[in-house]
């Protein structure tokens, strides 16, 4: 059992790295948010793994819901603006 | 030469937090603090989610300042955007699915984060939680429905209510209890009821109230700002 | 030196914290650099979080089966990052959604998001 977890806690781990790697690198905004809601996604995983079930509610509903949905609504506010100025 | 300078920096930074952490031994046994939270949370406080009672009771002043912190930052998100002025309204082309989904999805998803921060002494959860399910839910209001504009005095109202009751609760601790959000004011109860735990059941709802009607604000603000750039 | 759970945790919480730096530091776009500072709120959090865990243990809720009031003190594990945590996620989110509305005043005054257009308080 304790094998087992700390296998998938391992893993989890590498695609959070990865995760955050891409949310820095890349060249479009969607592909980057996407990528920190999943980054939010994982971390809620991992406390519930460290026995905090509490905080993974926290987590999940703040970290992988609403910092996500806030981030979209400026992007296309910003967009709205740049397409505006363009025309 | 801003990447390398960022680079050196970030290495010195990474060199001191794994010379903290590096001869970390994993713990055995809990200590002094956890040990009397561990003990004297079913006695003291009555409720079985030893979480809640540090947040509502043991360490409440702290709940009290970042309630404050999170109020401000509604106002002033509310303050800054409310000079752009209304955004005009276009065309509204949402799908059918997500309108349908959307009228049974947010009575339940309000009612389910009503239920967390009720519960909050019992199960996991309390009342940040439950505020973050309402905001959600609102938030799913705001993409099924683009034109429409939520009712900001309803908001307000809720949010200076529960945030006066919530000090006006702390301040009935002084009177009649041992100090300053005391949750003794009513009784105790037996452990794993709902009524039990004195004035957490209380507390939390109002704290929920708040951080719900203010994540809601904040959401509300950003959606309906326009573009007016006025010198101000 | 055995690998445990809140070791792999504590790993991931430094790396998430440089990572989240290195971004900050690096990057241009205004969104991309507040996204940044939350990947670096995510690893501080991870990293408080497995300072608290002790193996073996559970979550310090009373359930009357597992952990009853009686023997709560030696099957549960530390609850005070918890609260501690508890309050910084809430208010991680309340500095972003401050951030991101300068961003979008920003966005309407010079019409861009690229942070070497802001020059207007250097010497």
């Amino acid at each position: 059992m304790e094998t087992f977890k700390l296998i998938m806690l391992s893993t989890l781990a590498l695609v959070m790295i990865i995760s955050a790697v891409m949310a820095v690198l890349s060249k479009e905004m969607p592909l980057a948010i996407l990528a920190s809601g999943a980054i939010s996604l994982l971390a809620s995983i991992f406390f519930l793994v460290l026995a905090s079930p509490d905080v993974a509610m926290t987590e999940a509903a703040i970290g992988a819901g609403l910092t996500t949905f806030l981030f979209f609504i400026i992007l296309r506010k910003t967009d709205q603006n740049k397409n505006e100025n363009e025309k | 030469m801003r990447n390398s300078i960022a680079i050196v920096l970030i290495l010195v930074f990474g060199i001191f937090l794994f010379q903290t952490f590096g001869h970390y031994q994993t713990k055995t046994s809990l200590n002094k603090t956890a040990l009397y939270y561990n003990t004297n949370t079913p006695d003291e406080v009555g409720a079985a989610n030893v979480v809640t009672a540090i947040v509502v009771t043991y360490r409440g002043l702290d709940t009290l300042g970042e309630v404050t912190v999170l109020f401000l930052t509604a106002m002033i998100v509310g303050y800054i955007l409310r000079q752009g002025g209304r955004e005009k309204p276009k065309k509204n082309n949402t799908s059918e699915i997500l309108i349908t989904a959307a009228n049974i999805l947010i009575p339940g998803s309000i009612i389910l984060g009503v239920y967390v921060f009720i519960n909050g002494h019992l199960t996991p959860g309390g009342g940040f939680q439950g505020g973050a399910i309402i905001g959600t839910a609102i938030s799913l209001m705001i993409l099924a429905d683009p034109l429409g504009t939520i009712q900001k005095a309803v908001l307000h109202l809720t949010e200076s209510i529960s945030g006066f009751f919530y000090v006006m609760i702390g301040l009935a601790g002084i009177l009649w209890a041992g100090g300053f959000l005391d949750n003794r004011i009513l009784s105790l109860g037996t452990l794993g009821d709902l009524f039990s735990a004195g004035a957490i059941p209380i507390i939390y709802s109002l704290i929920g109230l708040k951080v719900g009607t203010e994540i809601s604000s904040i959401l509300a603000y950003i959606n309906e700002t326009g573009n007016n750039t006025s010198k101000s | 030196m055995s690998l445990t759970i809140d070791k792999v945790a504590l790993m991931l919480g430094i790396i998430l914290m440089l990572i989240g730096l290195w971004g900050g530091f690096t990057q241009r776009n205004l969104l991309k650099i507040i996204l940044s500072f939350g990947i670096f709120d995510t690893g501080l959090n991870i990293l408080i979080v497995a300072l608290g865990y002790l193996p073996g243990r559970t979550a310090p809720i009373i359930d009357g089966t597992v952990v009853t009031a009686a023997n709560l003190a030696s099957t549960a594990i530390d609850p005070v990052p918890q609260a501690l945590v508890l309050t910084a996620i809430v208010i991680g989110f309340g500095t972003t959604a401050l951030m991101l509305a300068y961003a979008l005043k920003l966005n309407q005054h010079k019409k861009s998001l690229d942070i070497n257009q802001f020059n207007d308080l250097k010497w």
